[in-house]
């Protein structure tokens, strides 16, 4: 179970240290905090976006789960949101890179 | 130990492809032709700062230029190589491993560092252009930052860049023209963007006791910082550089100094929001208020922020950008920089960064 099978499967998840419970975040095998084994599990959600913008047409933005876990995605349905919005995770999947894509929760 | 800068060279920047040991041995060679009494024997240590995936390049370039040093690496950071560079190569001086060490920075303008691929939390985002309009767009929404304050950025950097004969474009841009150029995101244009392109430039460090054989004039560097706070860019607060307010600390701490008494720097003006948060986060001016800073400056022909044009104006070769802002500074402050002169330069200031700034490197200097 990785991050990366996970996302490909539709599922969000974060690893959290199976010692000191920390979670780790951007994706890793071990514990950033004390080096113990990580368990993947979904992400919290709803999500709270930090801030906006797009490109050609296509809105996207960072969103932040659990206070820690930040990630960029799209915005669905191209509607501009607020920071400060909650979002949920619409879908996710990864080729080559993480596509995530957000709607407000 | 006390270190200097007793040699430096930047070659024309361009948006050709010449071989990395080309650019490498080309700085190399103009250096030696600047510096009086330099000879290959005499160099401890080369260090080479690139992103090039060609491997043992510091000792194939000593091979090429006749050096047999104790000491020969590569140092890769992205963007930030050339400063961390010159850190190490103060620090084999200071150590007293070394008593003159080379640094040569290279980049091809088709390089693999322009996009960090392990920072998963850019997701599909992976271009700079992605940080760049967060920043940009953060900026604008907590301090009013308009569009028209971020073109000045632009217009002022291509301004000074006209004077510097190794910037790879001098030509001149209206703030009409900048804010007409192509729009990339909603809150970057294409001239809001510095550009990767091939270009190399060196810098040679010296023990002080041995910097008057070499120069007449030798520059200092009496302030050093570096921060990492992280590789991915979402860990960043997008209206502050951590990384280069914490380093910014630590050299004028260092060099005992104050914001206020640096008289010329050259900053990491990656996109022209990066600039407005760099001189804000190096204490040049108030937060919110660099937009203010950048008129005035366009306005009066004040040449004391990236005389030679910054990365916007310049070009950006990654590996040699950190190192062509030293040299610049060390220009300034021996009074050799003709038209880019700032009048009675003594105290310098680099800072150049990696990856949305999640590392910085600040450096004073002084004459």
């Amino acid at each position: 179970m990785s991050f990366e099978s996970e996302l490909r499967q539709g599922r969000f998840t974060v690893g959290e240290c199976e010692k000191c419970h920390k979670t780790s975040w951007p994706p890793s095998e071990f514990c950033s905090n004390c080096f113990g084994n990580l368990k993947y599990r979904p992400v919290k959600e709803p999500g709270i976006l930090l801030e906006c913008s797009s490109k050609d047409g296509t809105i996207f933005g960072i969103v932040k789960f659990e206070d820690s876990i930040k990630i960029i995605g799209t915005i669905n349905g191209n509607v501009e949101q607020k920071p400060g919005q909650m979002m949920r995770v619409a879908s996710c999947d990864f080729d080559k890179s993480p596509k995530f894509t957000f709607t407000k929760s | 130990m006390n270190v200097a800068i007793a040699g430096y060279s930047t070659t024309k920047f361009t948006l050709g492809q010449p071989s990395i040991e080309n650019l490498l041995v080309s700085a190399t060679k103009e250096l030696f032709q600047n510096t009086k009494n330099l000879s290959q024997k005499d160099i401890d240590a080369v260090l080479v700062s690139t992103n090039n995936n060609k491997k043992y390049l510091a000792p194939i370039l000593s091979e090429l230029t006749g050096i047999t040093p104790k000491i020969a690496q590569s140092i890769e950071n992205m963007c930030n190589s050339g400063a961390n560079s010159i850190v190490s190569g103060y620090s084999y001086i200071a150590s007293e491993m070394a008593d003159i060490v080379l640094v040569v920075g290279a980049e091809q303008a088709e390089n693999s560092a322009q996009v960090l691929d392990w920072d998963v939390s850019r997701g599909e985002f992976t271009h700079p252009i992605f940080w760049g309009t967060m920043f940009t767009k953060a900026h604008k929404r907590k301090f009013g930052t308009t569009e028209e304050e971020l073109a000045y950025v632009s217009a002022l950097n291509h301004k000074n860049a006209q004077d510097n004969p190794a910037a790879y474009n001098t030509k001149a841009y209206t703030i009409e023209d900048i804010m007409n150029s192509k729009r990339l995101t909603e809150d970057l244009k294409l001239l809001d963007c510095s550009r990767s392109c091939s270009g190399s430039s060196a810098v040679l460090l010296v023990s002080e006791n041995l910097a008057k054989k070499y120069t007449d004039s030798p520059v200092f560097i009496s302030g050093i910082g570096q921060k990492t706070t992280s590789a991915s860019f979402t860990k960043n607060d997008l209206t502050r550089l951590d990384s280069t307010i914490d380093a910014a600390n630590q050299a004028y701490s260092m060099a005992r100094i104050k914001a206020d008494q640096v008289d010329v720097a050259e900053v990491h003006d990656a996109f022209s929001i990066c600039e407005l948060m760099i001189l804000e986060d190096l204490g040049l001016v108030s937060k919110g208020n660099a937009g203010k800073l950048v008129l005035e400056l366009y306005k009066t022909n004040d040449k004391k922020i990236n005389p030679r044009g910054g990365l916007i104006g310049s070009g950006h070769p990654l590996g040699a950008t950190g190192i062509a802002q030293i040299a610049e500074i060390a220009s300034q402050l021996q009074g050799m920089s003709a038209k880019r002169q700032v009048k009675n330069a003594k105290i310098g200031l680099v800072q150049n960064m990696s990856a949305a700034a999640t590392s910085s490197t600040v450096l004073v200097m002084r004459n």
